[in-house]
């Protein structure tokens, strides 16, 4: 049990680690993306196997085009996929980020009380069918707000691209 | 150490296994000794094993045969391809290996496996050789949740339908390595295209199957076979290719299947003599070949996905047809579909970018999404009897052709028949 663990965190983490080292940028994305595919195998390992093959689609599948395309749409030439040296600016907001993400991650696991729950023989599993009633019932708030938050994000990804055209002018 | 760790492993998997993985061989008392002689057959190999290890030795067996079996499949699909394309283009096709070309899989095989393979000096040696793996994997990975049989699947998940359309997303990311790996702009390029089509059907292949899911109730595959059981008067099955929501989401689930495995008309992103075969041009060789191998791999995949979902899956046309054993049946509507595949191939023109783009967004996008409102009012109104039943037909019916001719009229208003001055 504790040795899939282990490997299952050292193809996670490790290859997380590779990719924040990487100085070519579309291998530090192949690595996340790999990074990504381990969560899920975690995930598969948890018992949660709804949640695994989701994560597979939509962080695999889906989210991994856009970073790709990204990288791709944004460099005009291979050079520039090597990404810039190390900056103090760029380590704040690092710092910033990864802090806020950890901080969320250590409250919700302090909140937690391990104790309380006896370790099962047998570990829970939870069907298509539960999942999707305690989504669309108990948890249907956070649902429609979720939604709200894509839909706000995809508007304003094409008003972005919208107004990047029109600066150029009307020259055809 | 090692010994306790892997028996350690095993007691996990088994227990894995036994949770999700039906053991019970138990055939209902009605299925007769041909039903059961696949089980029957690696029952009596894997018996002579100890106990402990029989879990394991029935997975291996169980990845071998689908390995040789769709290996042999693809084989003999590429062969019958260039027969069939050589027959309805009025010309012999292969026909010098072997009896009637017989071996003709088996010199191409050699053949590919000799040539020289020549990787780009400025290539991404590492990606360049991972993508043609990766895809090869990922497309196989798909045959693990088919039912090919009353007791014959690899493994039975709960969410099975989501695992193969999940190992199918990740295909995407081999074909972007092999374009981006390759170090040539025209590679990169059609990698992009490729992607841009990949991801265009990937929705309303999707979307087309969501009515089956909420219709079974399920996201296994098994019980949505075991959904579609039965006879209406002993020959009309119970099959949803065969209502009115089931017909739709199976026409777009197959158009929708045809671009997602590359193939013709929707074969842009390989096309061999326009755009010198896309993303693959730097690959030669063997890598080549595995390129086509996951290429055929995907659309057996799919197609037998289309059968599971829409077509029954092993469950026989006619009740008095039951004594044909369920592989048996799920081999005959498989290879149906694959001749489809090969046979539109044959007769359609190939699509241009533009055209392919607004296929998926304007037209199967939207017919799709209207068919799930349509799988919604049918399985509303499953208490309907008597003429209630007809109105019900009626309505739906309406919901899935109304929105054909509308779509389809005003998309194409204005783009008429084309005129070549020199082509009349």
């Amino acid at each position: 049990m504790n040795l899939t663990l282990a490997i299952i965190s050292v193809l996670i983490l490790g290859s997380a680690a590779v990719a924040v080292s990487l100085r070519n940028l579309i291998h530090s994305a192949l690595l996340l993306i790999a990074s990504w595919a381990g969560v899920a195998v975690f995930y598969l390992w948890a018992g949660a196997e709804f949640v695994a093959f989701a994560q597979l689609l939509v962080y695999v599948g889906a989210i991994s085009m856009i970073v790709l395309f990204a990288v791709l749409l944004t460099r005009h030439s291979r050079s520039e996929l090597t990404v810039a040296a190390p900056a103090l600016s760029r380590a704040i907001a690092a710092i910033l980020a990864g802090g806020a993400v950890f901080c969320v991650l250590a409250s919700a696991v302090l909140k937690t009380d391990f104790a309380a729950r006896p370790a099962a023989a047998v570990p829970p599993t939870i069907t298509v069918r539960e999942l999707g009633t305690q989504l669309m019932l108990s948890h249907s708030a956070a649902v429609l707000v979720v939604g709200v938050l894509l839909t706000v994000a995809l508007l304003g990804a094409i008003v972005l691209a919208a107004s990047d055209d029109s600066k150029k002018g009307d020259a055809p | 150490m090692s010994g306790a760790v892997i028996l350690h492993v095993a007691a996990n998997v088994s227990e894995w296994t036994s949770r999700h993985h039906s053991l019970t061989f138990a055939a209902a008392p009605e299925t007769s000794w041909l039903e059961r002689a696949p089980l029957l057959a690696r029952d009596a190999l894997t018996g002579l094993l100890p106990e402990s290890l029989r879990w394991f030795a029935n997975s291996l067996i169980g990845i071998g045969v689908i390995l040789g079996a769709f290996g042999l499949l693809f084989a003999y699909l590429t062969l019958a391809e260039r027969k069939i394309l050589g027959r309805i283009q009025n010309r012999p096709g292969p026909n010098r290996t072997g009896w009637f070309g017989l071996l003709q899989p088996f010199a191409d095989a050699v053949k590919a496996l000799t040539k020289e393979d020549i990787v780009p000096h400025a290539a991404d040696h590492v990606l360049h050789f991972l993508a043609p793996v990766v895809l090869v994997a990922l497309s196989l990975m798909g045959f693990a949740v088919i039912p090919f049989g009353r007791e014959l699947i690899a493994v039975e998940l709960d969410a099975a339908v989501l695992y193969f359309f999940a190992a199918g997303a990740a295909t995407e990311l081999a074909v972007f390595m092999a374009g981006w790996a390759s170090h040539n702009k025209y590679s990169l390029l059609a990698a992009m295209r490729a992607l841009a089509q990949l991801i265009s059907y990937e929705l309303p292949l999707l979307l087309s199957f969501v009515p089956v899911v909420t219709l079974a109730g399920t996201l296994s595959t098994t019980q949505i076979v075991a959904a579609q059981a039965g006879w209406t008067a002993g020959f009309i099955p119970h099959w949803y290719v065969l209502t009115p929501w089931g017909l739709a989401g199976f026409l777009i689930f197959m158009v929708a299947a045809l671009a997602e495995s590359n193939r013709s008309p929707f074969d842009l992103p390989e096309a061999e003599s326009e755009l010198i075969a896309g993303h693959l041009t730097e690959y030669s060789g063997f890598k080549y070949a595995l390129f086509f191998m996951a290429e055929y791999f995907g659309m057996c995949a799919l197609s037998a996905m289309a059968v599971t979902l829409f077509l029954g899956g092993w469950q026989a046309p006619c009740a008095f047809l039951e004594w044909i054993p369920s592989y048996a049946w799920f081999a005959i509507k498989l290879l149906t579909l694959l001749l489809g595949f090969i046979w539109i191939r044959a007769t359609l023109p190939r699509l241009r970018m533009d055209q392919l783009t607004r296929l998926a967004w304007k037209f199967l996008v939207p017919l799709a999404l209207i068919n799930l409102g349509n799988a919604a009012f049918w399985s509303l109104t499953a208490s309907w009897t008597g003429p209630l039943q007809l109105a019900r037909w009626a309505i739906a019916l309406l919901v899935v052709i109304g929105p054909f001719v509308v779509l389809g009229r005003t998309l194409s208003t204005g783009v008429g028949p084309r005129t070549y001055r020199y082509a009349t």
